[in-house]
């Protein structure tokens, strides 16, 4: 427990590695996400061709293949990304494809007659998808997206392995240094992660509740 | 070259071109022909760990997995290496020939658990004694006396001669091992890159991305032997680590017996044939004087 206690500077400093790195790489999942969903639904055929593409291949990667790919792979063509800058690539253009794919379902829900009515009113297309059917699709999507969200706080974790000193890369250092104190240091990691995914889901169900649609 | 580099870099999408040893080979073929002689004839008091084992005609061994030279498992999925050779003296001393060893891969952060919970009867592991460790578990050996040393790439164009031109530079080490928190104590103002395996370290510092790598020299000598053309080492240790042989806590006759068998092996120059064979192959040099055995 003392162990512990001495050592809770590093726990800070590591819990705001990995919520940076949640916070980051969401923002950037979101966003990508719901740019490769549209893409996924537009009418032009190499659009969708491409985020069908890119969600195949990220969606059937290991992350540990991206992070490998993003940290050593992207030098050899001489592309050198800072390691932190390079994690929140890796876990963000990942998480993006589950995000596409759970928002795409969403926009599957959105009745068809929705689309039609506002291409009836003479929506274009962009209009139609982000004022018409994109924000109906959101409220029917917070719970798989919060799920992916969550999933995706803990993935950070793969970072450990590759330069980043968050949460769960102390389990190797401090359980190395004092072998003794393994269970204190084990529970600090769990409620590291705790902090951070415990009031997201308790968020996410708030939101849900808020938005939810009646029919 | 460009355009081929690119090309390579999109279809090897994720597959990494680790830095790895093409030592691996001829040292699995010197292996075989030195293989220390089976002991047929062994008897050991009952009840004692030897007993057991000798009783059992297998024993599970923790040794690394990636590190050249020590613990390596080579192409056809063998391990191989100075410890690997270490495990298998003892073994045959217990009557255990080397196919009935089971070799279990041992990170550094799983070696006391390992112990602990009975994974493994041994730990052979480039496993530093050290007086934290020792309150889990018991040590016999030392079997061999490495020392914390730097690797830069070829030509050294940072001009690093030792921990203290490491300020301002950033460096690279395996997160929770002795040679990183060395740094995180005595040279602060280094600047830490962590990965968890080795081999990581290496790829960075091709890439330019770190300026250093840090650990104990044999473990560098073993990545400088798999790129002798994009690394080289700084050649001046500047620790102590001497390698023992982990056991399970107050297991006192086993230990005992362990350390008999080294020190054996120390004179009848089993222990300098093994070291020949592998690490030795690798750094071109010959076997150094055996470390004394400590009997805390």
């Amino acid at each position: 427990m003392q162990f512990f206690l001495d050592n809770i500077d590093l726990f800070r400093d590591a819990f705001l590695n990995t919520l940076g790195l949640t916070l980051f790489a969401g923002v950037l999942a979101l966003v990508l996400g719901t740019v490769l969903a549209g893409m996924r639904v537009s009418p032009i055929a190499p659009l969708r061709g491409l985020a069908t593409v890119y969600v195949e291949i990220f969606r059937n990667t290991p992350l540990t293949v991206v992070f490998f790919f993003v940290i050593f792979g992207l030098p050899q063509i001489d592309t050198v990304v800072p390691f932190f800058t390079g994690a929140v690539i890796a876990v963000g253009t990942y998480t993006a494809a589950f995000v596409a794919e759970a928002i795409r379902s969403g926009i599957n829900s959105v009745a068809p007659g929705q689309a039609e009515a506002a291409r009836a009113l003479g929506l274009t297309f962009s209009q139609t998808l982000t004022t018409v059917v994109l924000p109906q699709a959101f409220r029917t999507v917070v719970p798989p997206l919060g799920s992916v969200l969550i999933a995706m706080a803990k993935n950070t974790s793969i970072a450990a392995g590759f330069s980043i000193s968050e949460v769960s890369s102390l389990l190797a250092r401090l359980s190395n240094a004092d072998p003794n104190d393994l269970l204190f240091i084990l529970l600090g990691v769990v409620l590291a992660y705790m902090i951070i995914t415990v009031p997201a889901a308790i968020a996410l169900n708030r939101i849900e509740h808020r938005v939810a649609i009646l029919r | 070259m460009r355009l081929t580099r690119y090309a390579a870099a999109a279809a090897a999408f994720g597959v990494v071109l680790a830095g790895c040893s093409s030592e691996a080979g001829q040292q699995a073929e010197e292996q075989a022909d030195n293989t220390v002689a089976v002991e047929t004839d062994v008897e050991f008091e009952a009840g004692t760990t030897m007993a057991e084992l000798a009783e059992a005609g297998t024993m599970t061994v923790g040794v690394k997995f990636d590190q050249p030279g020590f613990g390596l498992l080579n192409p056809s999925g063998e391990p191989e290496g100075f410890d690997v050779q270490i495990a298998t003296i003892i073994a045959a001393n217990l009557g255990i020939a080397p196919e009935d060893i089971e070799f279990v891969e041992s990170v550094s952060a799983n070696r006391e658990p390992f112990i602990q919970n009975g994974t493994v009867d041994i730990v052979v592991a480039t496993y530093t004694i050290n007086d934290a460790r020792k309150q889990l578990v018991d040590f016999a050996g030392p079997y061999y006396e490495a020392g914390q040393d730097i690797m830069v790439a070829a030509g050294n164009p940072e001009g690093i001669a030792g921990p203290d031109d490491l300020a301002g530079k950033n460096v690279c080490s395996v997160e929770g091992s002795t040679p990183a928190q060395n740094i995180r104590d005595n040279y602060p103002e280094a600047t830490l890159t962590l990965f968890d395996v080795y081999s990581k370290c290496a790829d960075a510092l091709t890439n330019g991305q770190v300026d250093a790598v840090t650990t104990d020299n044999v473990i560098l000598t073993g990545l400088v032997a798999g790129n002798p053309e994009g690394f080289e080492l700084v050649g001046n240790p500047f620790t102590e680590e001497p390698y023992g042989i982990g056991l399970s806590l107050g297991d006192t006759e086993f230990r005992n017996f362990i350390n008999d068998t080294l020190e054996a092996s120390f004179e009848d120059g089993s222990w300098a044939e093994a070291w020949d064979a592998t690490a030795g192959a690798i750094t071109g040099e010959d076997a150094p004087e055996p470390p004394s055995i400590d009997r805390y």
